[in-house]
C-alpha cells in the first residue's frame, strides 16, 4: 500500500470526512486516519442519534397529547427508551456505513488506527509512516467532559455523558443535566418525554444562553408546560456520588439547595482531542483558549498543517466542520475559495420546538448601537401551523434600518431547523428584507412566517 | 421605454455637477425639451434638459447633491414600465468631450441590464441599495464578493463624494467655507495655469489721451455707449491679427495658432471669476463688442452663461482699473498663451517735448507663456497695441 498521499486528514468526522470527498473531487490522493468509527461524533454519537431520539419523543408526546384531538383512539401509551436508543443505533450505524462507502467511491485510503503527527508533513501510525506531498489536515475533534473540581468527574454510570445517555437500557427515574445549552435542552426534550424527572441547572442567566433572549423565554414557557424544571443562574458546588443517586449542592440567585438524583448528565462543554498527537513536537502552536491556532486560512503554525472543526474555533458546528473542510481541500489543490463566513452560520437547537437563529441577537444589535427594526411573526396566527398543533413559536428577523440588511433572524418552531435557510441563503446573498418578500411564498406553509416576519419588520405586516 | 437622465458633461472642463434645484417632482409628466433640473456646472448654471418623454419616474440624487459627469441622476418612463433594472444597473461614464472643441454632451446609450447579461447579479442589492444611496456609480466599485460580485464591504471601502457645508464655527473668530463649484475651478484651474506654465510679464505704459477723445466721439453718434474696455477689446483683437503668434493655444503635442481672435473678458461676479468670450472680435464694430460684452457680462453675474459662451477664447483680457489698481500681473487661461492685464487711467505727469505736463495714462501688463511667446514677441504685440491706443486711426489702417 502506498505510504505517500498528497493529502492526510487526521479525523474521519464531518469536518475530516467532507475534506476528504472535496480533495478527492480535485484529484488529489487522499488517506484519512480514523481511530473509531467513521463520521465521528456527528454520525456515531452526536447529532444522527440524538436526532432519532428527539423524534421517537416528539411522536410520543403527539401521540399522547394529541391524538384523540386528531381523531385518533389510543390506548394506553407506555414508552421504552431502550427501543428507542436501539433505533437510533441502528440510524447511527447506516449513516457511519454511509461515511464508509464514500470513502470507497472517492477512492480515500482509511487508515482505522491513531495517527501522531510528525515533523515534514509526517503521520505515524502503528509503526508506519505515510508521508503527505502537500498538506496534513488536523480533524480530531473534540470530547465529552465532566467537572472534576466540584466532583463531577465522569464515571459513566453515575455522572454520565452524552456519549452514554445516547446507549442507556432505560430512562433514568430523575435526572440532573449540567448545562442548559442546545446539548443539554434536547437531552431534556427526550428524557422528559421518556418519563424522566428531569432538572436543567445552567450557570448563565437563562437557559439556552447564546440565543437569543425571545428564544430562550419561548422554550423555558414549553418546558414549564412539560413540567421540566429549569434552574437558570444556577452553578453546582458540590457533587456526592453515591451508589446509584447523586446529592447536589446548588446556589441557585445566592440562595442553595440541594437535589438528589439517580444520574447526572454533564453537557456543559467538551474536550480537545489534541494531546499527545504530536503537536508539541511539530511547532503546532495553540491559543489561550485550546484551540489549534490558525489563520484566516485555518493553516497551523506549522507549514503545510492545517486545523478544521471543533479544534480550529467556534462554533463547535458539524456544518462549520464541514465547510472548513471544503475550504482547507480547495486551498490545499492550489485554488482561492470564497472565505467562509463565520457571521453566517445557522445554529440549531433540535428539542421541540426547535430553535434556530442566524446573525445577531437582538440584545447584540442593542450593544453594538445598530439603528434597527423588529419583525415578528407567531405561528398562532399561521394557517399551517394552527393545521399541524404546531403554533408555539415566532420568526423574528432583526432589519437594518438604513438599508434593510437582515441583522439576524431567529426562529421557534417546530421546522425551524429548516425555515431558517431561507434567511441564510438571503444573508449570504447580502439580500434585504424586500428581497425576502419579494419571493412569493407557497401557502398554506410555516415559511409564510418568515415573509410576513420580513414584512412586519418594514412595518406592514399582513397577516397579523 | 425608459429614458436615463445623466449628469451631462456641459462643458469640456466639467467634471462633476451639482443640482441646484429639481424643476419637476417625481410624478410630473416630461416631454422631450422640458427643462427638469437646473445645474450648477463649474462655471455656470445651466438648465437640463429631458430627452425623452413619459413621467419622471424617479429621482436618484436629490437637489444639492453633487455628482460625477455620467451618473444616472433620474429615470422619465412610463407610469406602469417596470424601472427597478434599470435604476440598479451600473453606469457607465460619459466620455469626455475633446477640450478644443465646443462640446455638447450625448447621454450614453442604454447599458444592457443584468437580464442580457445573462442575469448575473454584479451587485448585491444590499450593496446597490447603499451605493444608490450614496451617489457612487457602481461601474467604479471593484468587487470582492463571489463571483467577483461587489459587496457591502466593497461600497463600504468606497468614499462618497461629499458636499457638505459646515456650519461656521459658533464661538470662535473664524467661518470655514466649502467652496463652491465655480471656487473650486477656478483654484483648480489656476494651480494648473501658473503652475506648470513658464509665466513672464512685460508692462506697458499707454497714453490715453487720444483713445479718450475718440471714446467721446464715438459716443455721440449713437445710442450704444463705448467704454474705455470696449476700446481695448477690439485694439487688442485687431492688433493679434498681426501678431498671429500671440493669438495661440499650448497644447501638449502642437501649438494652435488661430486666424479668428476670440476676447475673453474676465467679469467679476459673486462667487468668483468667469471669462465670457467675444467672438469674432477682430471683425466685429466696436458698438457690436460694446453691446455684447455689457449683455454677457449682465448674463456672467446671473450665471447664465452657456458653455459656449465662455469656452475656446483665444487670448483673454482682464481689467481692473474701475477698482483703482494702476498695475497688476493676470494668471494665464490655458490652453490660451497669454493674458492682457489692463490697469486704471489716471493722470500723471510726464515729460513731453522737454516739458512736464499731465495726461491721462494707462499700464497694462501681458503675462506671457514662454513656451509660445518669447520676449520679442510679446513685446513688439504690445507695441501695436500701444500705438493702436495712442492713435486710434490706426486700427484701420
Amino acid at each position: 500500500m502506498s505510504k505517500t498521499f498528497d493529502v492526510i486528514i487526521l479525523g474521519g468526522g464531518p469536518a475530516g470526512y467532507v475534506c476528504a470527498i472535496r480533495a478527492a473531487q480535485l484529484g488529489l490522493q487522499v488517506a484519512v486516519v480514523e481511530r473509531e468509527k467513521l463520521g465521528g461524533v456527528c454520525v456515531n454519537i452526536g447529532c444522527i442519534p440524538s436526532k432519532a431520539l428527539l423524534h421517537s419523543a416528539h411522536m410520543a408526546r403527539v401521540i399522547t397529547n394529541d391524538a384523540a384531538a386528531l381523531g385518533i383512539t389510543v390506548g394506553d401509551v407506555t414508552v421504552d427508551y431502550g427501543v428507542a436508543m436501539r433505533r437510533s443505533r441502528q440510524v447511527a450505524d447506516q449513516n457511519s456505513k454511509g461515511v464508509e462507502y464514500l470513502m470507497k467511491k472517492h477512492h480515500i485510503t482509511v487508515f482505522p488506527a491513531t495517527g501522531t503527527l510528525q515533523p515534514g508533513k509526517r503521520v505515524a501510525i502503528d509503526g508506519d509512516t505515510l508521508t503527505a506531498a502537500k498538506a496534513v489536515v488536523l480533524a480530531t475533534g473534540t470530547r465529552v467532559k465532566g467537572i472534576p473540581a466540584i466532583g463531577l468527574e465522569l464515571d459513566r454510570t453515575t455522572v454520565i455523558s452524552s456519549d452514554e445517555a445516547l446507549f442507556l437500557e432505560q430512562a433514568p427515574k430523575s435526572l440532573a443535566i449540567v448545562g442548559a445549552g442546545a446539548v443539554g435542552m434536547e437531552f431534556a426534550d427526550v428524557f422528559n418525554a421518556f418519563g424522566t424527572a428531569v432538572t436543567l441547572i445552567e450557570a448563565l442567566p437563562r437557559i439556552l444562553p447564546l440565543e437569543d433572549e425571545e428564544c430562550s423565554a419561548a422554550l423555558a414557557r414549553s418546558y414549564k408546560k412539560r413540567k421540566i424544571a429549569m434552574l437558570p443562574g444556577a452553578s453546582v458546588k458540590r457533587a456526592r456520588v453515591g451508589k446509584g443517586s447523586v446529592k447536589l449542592d446548588i446556589e441557585a440567585g445566592g440562595k442553595p439547595q440541594t437535589l438528589e438524583v439517580e444520574k447526572v448528565l454533564m453537557a456543559a462543554g467538551r474536550a480537545f482531542n489534541l494531546d499527545g498527537i504530536g503537536l508539541e513536537e511539530t511547532g503546532v502552536q495553540r491559543t489561550d483558549t485550546g484551540f489549534v491556532k490558525v489563520d484566516a486560512n485555518l493553516r497551523t503554525t506549522a507549514d503545510g498543517v492545517y486545523g478544521i472543526g471543533d479544534i480550529a474555533g467556534p462554533p463547535m458546528l458539524a456544518h462549520k466542520g464541514s465547510r472548513e473542510g471544503v475550504f482547507v481541500a480547495e486551498c490545499i489543490a492550489g485554488q482561492t475559495p470564497h472565505p467562509i463566513d463565520y457571521g453566517n452560520i445557522p445554529s440549531v437547537t433540535y428539542c421541540h420546538p426547535e430553535v434556530a437563529s442566524i446573525g445577531l441577537t437582538e440584545a447584540q444589535c442593542t450593544e453594538r448601537q445598530l439603528d434597527f427594526q423588529v419583525g415578528k411573526f407567531p405561528f398562532t396566527a399561521n394557517g399551517r401551523a394552527r393545521a399541524a398543533i404546531e403554533t408555539e413559536g415566532f420568526v423574528k428577523i432583526i432589519r437594518d434600518k438604513r438599508y434593510g440588511e437582515i441583522l439576524g433572524a431567529h426562529i421557534v418552531a417546530s421546522h425551524a431547523s429548516e425555515l431558517i435557510h431561507e434567511l441564510a441563503v438571503a444573508r449570504a446573498n447580502e439580500y434585504t428584507v424586500e428581497e425576502v418578500d419579494l419571493a412569493v411564498h407557497a401557502h398554506p406553509t410555516l415559511s409564510e412566517a418568515v415573509a410576513e416576519a420580513a414584512l412586519d419588520s418594514l412595518g406592514r405586516v399582513l397577516n397579523a | 421605454m425608459a429614458t436615463h437622465v445623466l449628469m451631462e458633461a456641459l462643458s469640456p472642463t466639467m467634471e462633476e455637477g451639482r443640482i441646484a434645484a429639481w424643476l419637476k417632482q417625481e410624478g410630473d409628466a416630461v416631454q422631450a425639451g422640458d427643462v427638469i433640473a437646473e445645474v450648477e456646472t463649474d462655471k455656470a448654471i445651466m438648465e437640463l434638459q429631458a430627452r425623452g418623454h413619459g413621467l419622471l419616474r424617479r429621482i436618484l440624487v436629490p437637489a444639492g447633491a453633487s455628482v460625477e459627469v455620467g451618473r444616472l441622476i433620474a429615470v422619465i418612463a412610463d407610469a406602469s414600465e417596470d424601472i427597478s433594472s434599470l435604476v440598479d444597473a451600473p453606469r457607465a461614464a460619459a466620455p469626455a468631450p475633446p477640450p478644443l472643441a465646443p462640446a455638447t454632451a450625448t447621454p450614453e446609450a442604454m447599458v444592457p441590464d443584468d437580464r442580457q447579461r445573462g442575469g448575473r447579479t454584479r451587485a448585491s442589492p444590499l450593496a446597490r441599495r447603499m451605493a444608490r444611496e450614496r451617489g457612487l456609480d457602481l461601474a467604479t466599485i471593484p468587487g470582492t464578493g463571489p463571483g467577483g460580485r461587489i459587496v457591502k464591504r466593497d461600497v463600504d471601502a468606497t468614499s462618497a463624494p461629499a458636499m457638505a457645508v459646515s456650519a461656521p464655527a459658533a464661538p470662535s473668530s473664524y467661518v470655514d467655507v466649502v467652496p463652491g463649484q465655480l471656487r473650486k475651478t477656478i483654484a483648480k484651474r489656476l494651480v494648473q495655469s501658473l503652475g506648470p506654465i513658464p509665466h513672464f510679464f512685460l508692462t506697458s505704459e499707454i497714453d490715453m489721451e487720444q483713445a479718450a477723445d475718440a471714446r467721446a466721439s464715438l459716443n455721440q453718434l449713437g445710442d450704444t455707449k463705448i467704454s474705455f474696455n470696449d476700446i481695448v477689446i477690439k485694439v487688442v483683437a485687431v492688433a493679434l491679427t498681426q501678431h498671429r503668434e500671440c493669438n495661440a493655444w499650448w497644447t501638449p503635442d502642437y501649438v494652435r495658432y488661430f486666424t479668428d481672435v476670440h476676447i475673453a473678458m474676465a467679469v467679476a461676479i459673486d462667487e468668483g471669476l468667469i471669462t465670457p468670450v467675444i467672438r469674432y472680435a477682430q471683425r466685429k464694430s466696436i458698438r457690436a463688442i460694446a453691446a455684447e460684452s455689457r449683455e454677457l457680462a449682465e448674463r456672467a453675474r446671473a450665471r447664465k452663461l452657456a458653455p459656449d459662451e465662455y469656452t475656446g477664447g483665444t487670448f483673454s483680457i482682464s481689467n481692473l482699473g474701475m477698482l483703482d489698481i494702476s498695475q497688476f500681473t493676470a494668471v494665464i487661461n490655458p490652453p490660451e498663451a497669454a493674458i492682457l492685464a489692463i490697469g486704471a487711467i489716471t493722470e500723471q505727469p510726464v515729460v513731453q517735448d522737454g516739458a512736464i505736463t499731465i495726461r491721462r495714462r494707462m499700464r497694462v501688463t501681458m503675462s506671457c507663456d514662454h513656451r509660445v511667446i518669447d520676449g520679442a514677441m510679446g513685446a513688439r504685440f504690445l507695441q501695436t497695441v500701444k500705438r493702436m491706443l495712442e492713435n486710434p486711426l490706426a486700427i484701420v489702417w
